[in-house]
């Protein structure tokens, strides 16, 4: 596959953004390095919502335009989606380890993106399980859309299930107001992997168009 | 409006006459829900961790893949013979196709729950004389819940590769609103909480139906061919 300008200068700017956060950002007094990990985790789950919040609009259209190119952008944002809930799964509890002395609590927010992660994993594998092209699109816009519906039940039930029984925790994952270094290196971090995600989306969208291209529709037909 | 509702009603009652003359289905999944509390009954043990604290999520983890059985026989019932061609050519509104399985399959899941619900009360030694009304209001909003998204799910993985496989991946996710308040407000019943307590739950049980009713019925004539 051939590097596009884009996902070059989206290396770059991955690449930037983090020596920046580790050379010339200072550390946080009171987590230490730990909290490095901030300018991979925040960045990525915004990525991830972002993606999936694509696949929902995408999801939705194609129901109504029936245009090929909307299903094929569905994919694509799922998949990189899926990518980057990963990378939120896994840099959390790395940093919950040392700091709320816990890998993992059922925490809401924590939840939510934990079902994030198997509703698009779901999807993926729904797509992989049909031939037809059409029954492909129409399903999985199905279930991208109601993936968008599910997410602030999911968000609300799991509120109200840590509410009622509080787990303890060392340190709250509160917003802290920002140094002006600390900030400008996040912003760098968020803008960065948007250009990361514009790149893939946009790699793993030519794949899928190279994929039907090579082979047409009329050869799914049984 | 009328006419939706009538032959929904038509289609619900074809999938029961069926079921009810086969029974294959039902009796499994009523013996797998069984045989779900026995196992659930010695992996835990209740000299350790109080019963009334167990068995509702006993009760609705048991209810969740109890459903998944007979949901996925809503559809796979309509493969054999492509029997689902002939329904789609009847003159009925697809939309009410949809409501129709859906209403056959709430009365399966609430058959199931009729036998499951005494006996985990039975295994477990739980007084629920009390709470039926409540308990029943909740199992009843959460039958409808699960088999909106269920019967849509069905349709849909009866025609992958994956079919039986595909389905609960697809709809557990989406059983997790539902299994938590319906979990919640049993647990709540249970241990004599006040009523009142279970309204949060409760409400939150409603508008998953209202939403994903909704949603289903609108989504399912998008998953035929045009």
């Amino acid at each position: 596959m051939k590097a596009t300008p884009l996902s070059i200068a989206a290396a770059i700017a991955v690449v930037a953004a983090y020596v920046r956060a580790i050379f010339f950002t200072p550390l946080e007094a009171i987590q230490g390095p730990a909290q490095k990990i901030l300018y991979i985790h925040a960045p990525a789950a915004w990525v991830a919502f972002l993606a999936f919040g694509l696949v929902a609009l995408t999801s939705a259209l194609y129901l109504w335009l029936r245009e090929d190119r909307l299903d094929r952008i569905a994919e694509a944002s799922a998949e990189v989606g899926v990518v980057f809930t990963t990378v939120v799964l896994i840099t959390g509890p790395l940093w919950g380890k040392p700091v709320w002395g816990t890998y993992w609590t059922w925490d809401a927010r924590l939840t939510l993106t934990l079902f994030l992660w198997f509703v698009y994993v779901a999807y993926m594998v729904l797509r992989g399980a049909i031939e037809d092209r059409s029954m492909r699109a129409r399903y999985s816009a199905v279930v991208g859309i109601l993936g968008a519906l599910l997410i602030p039940f999911i968000h609300l039930s799991v509120y109200l299930f840590r509410t009622l029984h509080p787990q303890p925790i060392l340190m709250k994952p509160g917003a802290p107001s920002l140094p002006s270094e600390m900030l400008v290196t996040l912003l760098l971090a968020f803008a960065s992997f948007t250009l990361l995600y514009v790149a893939l989306l946009r790699v793993r969208y030519r794949y899928a168009v190279e994929r039907d291209d090579a082979r047409p529709a009329e050869a799914y037909v049984a | 409006m009328g006419e939706l509702v009538r032959d929904a009603w038509l289609i619900a009652r074809k999938d029961i006459a069926i079921e009810f003359r086969t029974r294959s289905a039902f009796l499994s999944a009523v013996v797998f829900a069984l045989l779900g509390i026995v196992i659930c009954f010695f992996a835990w043990d209740t000299t350790a961790v109080a019963a009334v604290d167990l068995a509702p999520g006993v009760l609705w983890v048991i209810f969740t893949f109890s459903g998944l059985l007979g949901l996925h026989r809503s559809f796979g019932l309509e493969q054999v013979d492509r029997a689902i061609d002939g329904l789609l050519a009847a003159p009925v509104a697809r939309e009410s196709i949809f409501l129709g399985k859906a209403l056959a399959n709430v009365a399966f899941v609430i058959g199931v729950q009729i036998v499951a619900i005494p006996a985990v009360a039975l295994f477990y030694n739980l007084p629920i004389g009390r709470v039926i009304l409540p308990l029943a209001s909740i199992a009843l909003l959460a039958a409808i819940g699960l088999v909106s998204v269920g019967t849509l799910f069905s349709a849909m993985a009866v025609n992958t590769r994956l079919a039986e496989l595909l389905l609960p991946m697809l709809a557990l996710p989406f059983f997790v609103p539902i299994v938590i308040p319906a979990a919640q407000a049993t647990a709540k019943l249970m241990s004599g909480r006040p009523v009142g307590e279970t309204i949060a739950w409760l409400k939150l049980l409603l508008a998953f139906d209202i939403v994903f009713i909704v949603a289903c019925t609108l989504a399912y004539p998008f998953t035929l061919e045009e």
